[in-house]
């Protein structure tokens, strides 16, 4: 626990900060037309910590992973995983943004650096072991997103979206501040190892009643149900690059700290909270299914898509088991490619003007037009429905196996039921870009950044997919058993 | 002898390459360099296929030309036939070149991915039917979803969004819960290999549970009444290779997952609900050939006789005997050939006058002597002809059921009568009459193309009237092992058959005449 290794451990995450810093001050001395060289850095920055830390999961000597910076932060296993899956979905939002916001005027250096400290503070919170370094990392990450979600000054509807999601934002966050004081007035410390020692004795009211605000402050932050309302506004409020990094990295990091604390701190005592995660998990699947069916908007669709599909991860939290535990990284993982290849692929739907088209009903019949987008739409809308073979399928494969491992055949048997309410709007989007009349109004883009992306993207959910499970499951579980260790 | 020839050959992985390489070059290819890759691709695997019969070893190994990869975390790669597999793969190999003929002029806008969806579809059927690993043959078997869902919706008929939505929907929510039932199947049995699965003994409570499980799925496929309404929808509004794909090779998934899945994995629960089975086979038969009757489309007339059909096949199915089960998979095999070639039949009018009505045909007879040569022949198949394909798997599935009760088959050979009225009755508005229509009078014969099409059709169709054995021989050995599976659930059955002993002399042997005729004339 010597300082070289506590350096050597959150090495990825120092070395985000100095460059958040430099690139603050490049950006301060250098102007607004350092922007992109800012952007190139940054994503430089996280490729670099991202190598770093699959060095740090992959390498046999850290197996055990180590405490650093006096027991408030960890290395292990779990929290590289889900660091690396941060760092790559906030490379693949930042990639597409310069071009988005060239296009449409006031791209600044600091979305960069803001996406970068935002990272960092995500980085901490899924390697906190203390409730004070967990929120202190949550609200470094939220306060960077408040402003991502304006960034767009001069459109209204990103300034709404960034108010509404800081006024809502600072609530979930009063809920969980208030759930971790009554944690650590009943169990007198604020260390994950501590609460969990003290809880050993059984639960008092006092706890129950932090456990379940401390849920509800993160069910915000995943955006589960009855704490989704905000996410269809924000995402179709804020810059559609910003959606497609809120939709991914935020979501994988505030899904790992609900895991970390779910299964290491209250461990011991899943009957707790094992009927609020049920619950929320069938909520998030039919309300995500229903309120998408209505929509006209596809940035609006693609967030109830997202609430949809956090109700099937928590079906894997829901099993509180390892395997439950690997399948809902195995998910994540999958669920940042469809995200993030939907989102771009959103972005790259351009009319003649170069506007920006959200409306569901202007992308008739493109098939016709721009094949290729039209199919990569097509295939990253099945898999987002799980329809196999492709490998969006396989994340839902993995956590209902898991849920009928563990012997919740009811619960997996009623959210795959209510799958099928989700595949009908999918289909719809289908529909139209497949079946429909052209309406002629999509022309696509030539970017080649956003195609690298998408193509990308759409690789990985393709059926070749499929031969990334074996790595995957491998590491997913490693990651998954470093959270079920026993004191 | 089959793994000798073949060498380690992985000959199924091959069959799943072709027309998967062919499926993805046609996306980038022009209208007609597709149609000639697609054929060329398809009739490289009905060659492939024919070497795989030929190499097919009866009486050998329970499962022959087994392939297995470990590719996949949770799974395996793991491939296979048996008898019963093999010809279902026939099946769909023989008709798929034929498919593609039939599109060859009828689609014409986006021939590149239709041909590629086609291809795909392939790729998928003699996936479901070569998969030894239980979530292998799920992702085949949900993944045909997706070609069938654009193929109706893309290449359909007015009201094909509709057609399309409810084919997909509906399949899919009956397909989910089977997969739950898959996962706990596997965690109790603690293997996902099939035929280890097909002897694993689950407890009789659960089976109940899993059997309506795969009941929801299969039931949809097949599709049995009251879950079949998704297939007349389907039928019309698909272009007319589409019909003959679903009506040919796609609902006998759902009789291959009785077969395959259902019967020997949980005997207990399938006898427990044979009589639902009969039950709904039953009001199949007589509700559905009743709807035919009164049918003003062709192609609905052939959709709603294809539930009526396939009301046979799962009662043979439930008989829980030899004669029953084969009698099933007779059924599947012919009615897979008859409708596929009847909804030919309709294709090619069809493109001659765009419409299904009934009524705008009318003395074709006059017109098209040897298209009414052949859709005749298909006619009186369908209705179950001595000579052609179905009779064979009617009689075989009603001698079968009629051993498990008599009532059941009396039910269902009324269904066979209702089948010959409403066939012929749509064949005399059709064939013979007065030529009232000018336009339907003035079509063509068939041309060369459509010779191609229907005349091996009508080959194999009379092939398997006449000499069954071919297509029997496989299976037996296959049937056998399933009937002993089954033997210790087997129903009492109600008929009471008793060997009686044999007389000694012929039947039809001359009494011993005394040779003074008196008695002559006396009566």
């Amino acid at each position: 626990m010597n300082l070289i290794s506590s350096l050597y451990f959150s090495a990825p995450e120092i070395f985000l900060i100095i460059s958040g810093l430099v690139l603050l001050l490049v950006a301060a001395f250098g102007g607004d037309k350092t922007a992109r060289t800012v952007t190139i850095l940054a994503v430089a920055a996280l490729f670099g910590a991202a190598v770093y830390t699959t060095d740090l999961l992959t390498n046999p000597a850290y197996e055990l992973g180590g405490e650093a910076w006096a027991g408030i932060y960890r290395m292990d296993s779990f929290g590289s995983f889900a660091k690396i899956l941060i760092y790559l979905a906030a490379i693949g939002s930042l990639i597409v943004t310069p071009k988005f916001f060239a296009e449409n005027g006031g791209y600044r250096p600091e979305y960069a650096i803001l996406v970068l400290f935002s990272s960092v503070g995500m980085a901490l919170m899924v390697s906190a072991v203390n409730l004070m370094t967990l929120y202190m990392g949550l609200e470094l990450m939220s306060l960077s997103s408040y402003v991502l979600a304006s960034f767009s000054r001069s459109d209204n509807r990103s300034a709404e979206a960034g108010l509404k999601y800081f006024v809502l934002g600072a609530l979930a966050s009063g809920i969980l501040l208030y759930g971790m004081s009554l944690l650590y007035g009943f169990t007198g410390s604020t260390s994950y190892l501590g609460i969990r020692l003290a809880l050993q004795g059984g639960l008092s009211m006092g706890a129950t009643f932090g456990i379940v605000l401390i849920l509800a402050g993160l069910a915000f932050k995943i955006a589960a149900v009855p704490f989704h309302m905000w996410t269809p506004d924000v995402y179709e409020g804020a810059p559609t690059p910003v959606s497609a990094f809120f939709s991914t990295a935020p979501k994988v990091a505030a899904v790992a700290i609900l895991m970390r604390i779910s299964l290491d701190t209250f461990g011991e005592h899943t009957l707790a909270w094992q009927q609020i995660v049920i619950f929320a998990a069938l909520a998030s699947i039919v309300v995500g299914a229903l309120g998408a069916i209505g929509q006209d908007n596809i940035k609006r669709l693609l967030a109830y898509s997202s609430i949809n599909n956090v109700g099937f991860i928590l079906i894997g939290l829901a099993a509180a088991t390892p395997a439950g535990a690997s399948g809902m990284l195995v998910y994540l993982t999958i669920y940042v490619a469809m995200s993030l290849g939907s989102f771009v692929a959103v972005m790259m739907l351009k009319d003649a003007q170069g506007s920006q088209i959200e409306k569901i009903s202007s992308m008739a019949g493109m098939v016709r037009e721009k094949p290729l987008l039209a199919w990569c739409i097509f295939f990253l809308m099945l898999s987002l429905a799980g329809i196999p073979p492709l490998f969006g399928f396989y994340g839902k494969f993995v956590v209902f196996q898991a849920a009928v491992q563990a012997d919740m055949v009811a619960l997996a048997a009623i959210g795959i039921a209510a799958s099928v309410i989700g595949a009908f709007y999918y289909l719809k989007i289908c529909k139209v870009i497949m079946f429909d009349d052209p309406a002629g109004e999509v022309v696509g883009d030539t970017t080649t950044s956003n195609w690298a992306v998408l193509l990308i993207c759409s690789l990985i959910i393709s059926p070749l997919g499929w031969l990334l499970t074996k790595p995957l499951v491998e590491l997913a579980d490693k990651a998954a058993s470093s959270l079920f260790f026993v004191i | 002898m089959g793994a000798i020839l073949m060498g380690g050959f992985p000959i199924l992985s091959a069959m799943l390459l072709v027309p998967l390489v062919a499926g993805i070059a046609c996306f980038f290819l022009e209208a007609h360099a597709a149609r000639l890759t697609a054929l060329a691709a398809t009739l490289a695997n009905l060659a492939l296929g024919i070497v795989l019969w030929a190499n097919y070893d009866i009486g050998g190994a329970q499962w022959q030309f087994v392939e297995q990869a470990p590719l996949f975390a949770g799974f395996n790669y793991a491939l296979g036939i048996d008898g019963i597999a093999l010809m279902l793969i026939m099946l769909s190999v023989f008709l798929m070149p034929i498919c593609i003929l039939a599109s060859w002029e009828a689609i014409s806008k986006r021939v590149g991915e239709y041909m590629a969806a086609f291809l795909i579809m392939e790729v998928l059927m003699i996936g479901v039917f070569a998969a030894q690993d239980l979530f292998l043959f799920y992702i085949f078997f949900e993944a045909g979803l997706i070609p069938m869902y654009l193929i109706i919706g893309v290449w359909g008929g007015d009201n094909r969004i509709y057609a399309s939505y409810k084919f997909f929907l509906y399949t899919l929510l009956g397909s989910v819960l089977m997969l739950i039932a898959m996962f706990w199947m596997v965690n109790e049995a603690g293997t996902s290999d099939i035929p280890t699965l097909m002897q694993y003994d689950f407890p009789a409570a659960a089976q109940t549970w899993l059997w309506l499980a795969f009941f929801a799925s299969f039931a949809v496929k097949m599709p049995m009444w009251p879950v079949h309404t998704w297939l007349p929808d389907a039928h019309v509004q698909a272009p007319t290779a589409g019909s003959v794909i679903l009506a040919g090779v796609l609902l006998k998934l759902g009789g291959y997952g009785f077969i395959r899945f259902s019967l020997p994995m949980f005997p207990e629960a399938s006898a427990q609900f044979a009589w639902l089975v009969f039950g709904l086979s039953m009001i199949a038969v007589i509700y559905t050939s009743l709807v035919a009757l009164v049918q003003h489309d062709m192609k609905k007339l052939i959709a709603y006789s294809s539930v009526a059909h396939m009301a046979i096949v799962t009662a043979g199915l439930f008989a829980f005997n030899v004669q029953g089960l084969e009698g099933a998979m007779m059924v599947m095999l012919g009615h897979g050939l008859v409708s596929g070639a009847l909804f030919l039949c309709v294709g090619v009018i069809y493109d001659r006058l765009h419409t299904r009505e009934i009524d705008r045909y009318g003395g074709l007879s006059i017109n098209m002597p040897k298209y009414a040569l052949f859709f005749m022949l298909f006619s009186m198949a369908s209705v179950g002809l001595p000579g052609t394909s179905n009779f064979i798997g009617e009689f075989l599935a009603l001698a079968g059921v009629y051993k498990v009760s008599t009532t059941v088959t009396l039910v269902l050979t009324t269904g066979i009568i209702l089948g010959a009225a409403y066939m012929l009755y749509l064949y005399r508005r059709v064939a013979f009459g007065v030529q009232k229509n000018a336009d339907a009078a003035a079509m063509t014969d068939l041309n060369a193309r459509e010779w191609a099409m229907l005349a091996p059709i009508a080959a194999a169709v009379l092939w398997m009237g006449v000499y069954p054995e071919s297509f029997l021989a496989p299976m037996r050995a296959d049937i056998a092992a399933l009937e002993v599976r089954l033997a210790r659930a087997a129903p009492a059955g109600d008929s009471m058959l008793e060997i009686g002993t044999p007389s000694g002399t012929n039947a039809n042997a001359m009494p011993e005449l005394e040779h003074d005729n008196t008695g002559e004339g006396a009566h």
